[in-house]
């Protein structure tokens, strides 16, 4: 065989899956390596094979989308160099770290060419009260319900703007959640106005609309330009405070033991960036992400597909996996089906259209840095408040994130930024007077999470 | 259905799947009963409201992000071992605690340097 050293594609999700399943179709060895115990990622997240819930209750509208991956994964399994639980905590030019979490061993997988397949989280904007036992992120509202079973609380009020939020309420309330409910920060003007860019994909904005009626007829309160003020409690939730955006005089307050909360996603970029590719700031994800050209990335040797560089949705990471796999073939000089790639790239250019719709009707809350509060906490891990971190901006003069990082500590702790970047920048941007992609981005350090050094000997003890 | 599993006391509320086997395990000491298939995160949670402490005075945690990225839902074995509790299966037997084992670094009680 002429190219022999095996392909490497980090993540399983969808699309990691279809980058493997592209790679495997054209007889390329391929190594698939992923944090998870089985395949899908978040969005298509199976739960434990004890947890039977039939794939329509459990992913909905887009049941046979997920049956079709998880099938996909499970031919491929035998195909594959198949890496489950393995967490890539660094990379250089030659090799990856990983470490597995089961069984504490590290090993090393080194690689040639690399699909970077990391997926995203949610993107957090924090509200006084928000480190209470019962506040979930809305992905984690979402895991809790698809992975386990479970609801977040008995009395659930989710809030936040972006797709997810109307998906999980529905989701919810379908499983016989108490949704007390939904407050989206975005109003229905906003909406009203994307409608042209939405309807580049009609199928989508038509579930969008169906779940908010589902919702609206099942009783479920939905308000719009409703914003997140507090949660309240003593050791758990116990009452969520809003006000209209428009008039924030008007106040109300809700009873409830659980928030799952969230504005959109941010893409898990580590990886990419350890491996030196170019960042860029994207207006759409009022972020820095890697660049990539239809999935190269600026190293001839690193393909970026799915949410992990671009929040684009399931849909498009199943076609921008299978078009990074194309653009790896292509640079190792195997033939590819150049009228595919293009066809991909026109369902892509769909998806960003419909995207920008997205970002329209519910725009990211520009004013939350000016509005939150100096007591809020924006550093769950370090316990650092808006407050100390506009004092540190001030005292130092700071304008660059990673300087604002080393003399405040925001940033530090481990989840090293996943959580509190975002409202940091805003806090930074807004009090230093700077455009938000002006103030810089965290620079990942290894290892990308925390993991346990234990004696390989020993293993652990139950 | 009257399982001790399911009494519904904790933070989390099982909905469904709730006909599995039952297994024990040991949380700061103490013995719990948990659903085969729980994540350790799950387990605690559905009894309990909380998994642990903020190190530095930010009150108790019960995890947030449900995927492995915000590293809230950190619990310890007793061995030392820290656990990242909503990607860990609860296993029979585990022991548990929610606070670190005595060798833990202590926590600067000032955070006043410059």
């Amino acid at each position: 065989m002429k190219n022999e050293a095996p392909a490497v594609v980090v993540g399983a999700g969808p699309a990691g899956v279809r980058a493997a399943q592209t790679l495997v179709a054209h007889g390329v060895a391929t190594v698939v390596i992923d944090e998870a115990p089985r395949s899908g990622g978040q969005i298509y997240r199976q739960p434990p094979p004890s947890l039977a819930t039939a794939a329509k209750a459990l992913y909905g509208f887009e049941a046979g989308k997920a049956e079709a991956l998880h099938r996909a994964f499970e031919e491929l399994k035998a195909k594959v160099d198949y890496r489950p639980n393995e967490l890539v905590w660094n990379a250089d030019d030659r090799t990856l770290d990983l470490w597995n979490a089961t069984s504490s061993r590290y090993s090393q997988q080194p690689w040639r060419d690399l699909v970077l397949a990391t997926g995203a989280i949610d993107r957090v904007l924090p509200v006084p009260g928000w480190t209470l036992p019962g506040v979930y992120s809305l992905g984690g509202a979402q895991i809790a319900l698809k992975h386990q079973g479970c609801a977040i609380g008995r009395r659930v009020v989710l809030a936040g703007n972006g797709p997810l939020l109307y998906l999980v309420a529905y989701q919810y309330k379908k499983a016989g959640a108490d949704v007390r409910a939904v407050l989206d920060h975005s109003d229905f003007a906003s909406q009203l106005r994307a409608l042209p860019r939405l309807c580049a994909l009609p199928g989508v904005l038509a579930k969008g609309l169906y779940y908010l009626g589902w919702l609206r007829l099942h009783g479920v309160a939905v308000h719009s330009g409703a914003r997140l003020s507090a949660v309240d409690g003593d050791d758990c939730v116990e009452r969520v405070r809003w006000e209209d955006c428009g008039d924030p005089d008007q106040r109300h307050s809700i009873e409830c033991d659980a928030l799952g909360f969230g504005y959109g996603l941010r893409s898990e970029t580590q990886l990419a960036d350890l491996l030196g590719c170019r960042f860029a700031f994207a207006d759409e994800q009022r972020a820095f992400v890697p660049e990539h050209n239809h999935g190269q990335s600026s190293r001839p040797d690193v393909f970026l597909a799915g949410d992990g560089s671009r929040v684009m949705g399931a849909d498009a990471a199943e076609l921008a996996g299978e078009q990074a796999a194309l653009r790896l073939l292509a640079a190792r000089g195997i033939a590819v089906d150049r009228r595919r790639l293009r066809r991909i790239g026109a369902a892509l250019r769909r998806v960003g259209t419909f995207r920008g719709g997205l970002e329209q009707a519910f725009p990211f809350p520009h004013d939350w840095a000016a509005r939150v509060a100096d007591e809020t906490l924006i550093c769950r891990c370090e316990s650092i408040t808006a407050g100390e971190l506009r004092n540190s901006i001030e005292h130092h003069g700071i304008d660059e994130i990673n300087r604002l990082k080393a003399l405040s500590r925001v940033g530090m702790g481990r989840c090293q930024g996943r959580v509190c970047a975002c409202a940091a920048a805003e806090v930074l941007a807004e009090s230093s007077g700077n455009p938000i992609d002006r103030v810089g981005r965290i620079r990942s350090q290894a290892p990308i999470k925390p993991i346990t050094i234990v004696a390989q000997a020993g293993g652990i003890d139950g | 259905m009257g399982h001790p599993a399911t009494a519904g006391e904790g933070l989390l509320q099982r909905l469904r799947d709730t006909d599995r086997p039952t297994l024990g395990y040991f949380l700061d000491g103490e013995q719990q009963q948990a659903l085969a298939g729980d994540t350790v995160l799950t387990a605690i949670l559905t009894r309990g409201k909380r998994l642990r402490d903020n190190e530095f005075g930010g009150g108790a945690r019960a995890g947030f992000c449900l995927m492995g990225a915000c590293q809230e839902c950190t619990v310890w074995l007793e061995s030392g071992q820290p656990v990242r509790s909503c990607a860990t299966p609860i296993q029979p037997g585990m022991r548990l605690l929610s606070r670190p084992p005595s060798g833990e670094t202590p926590v600067k009680e000032s955070r006043d340097e410059k």
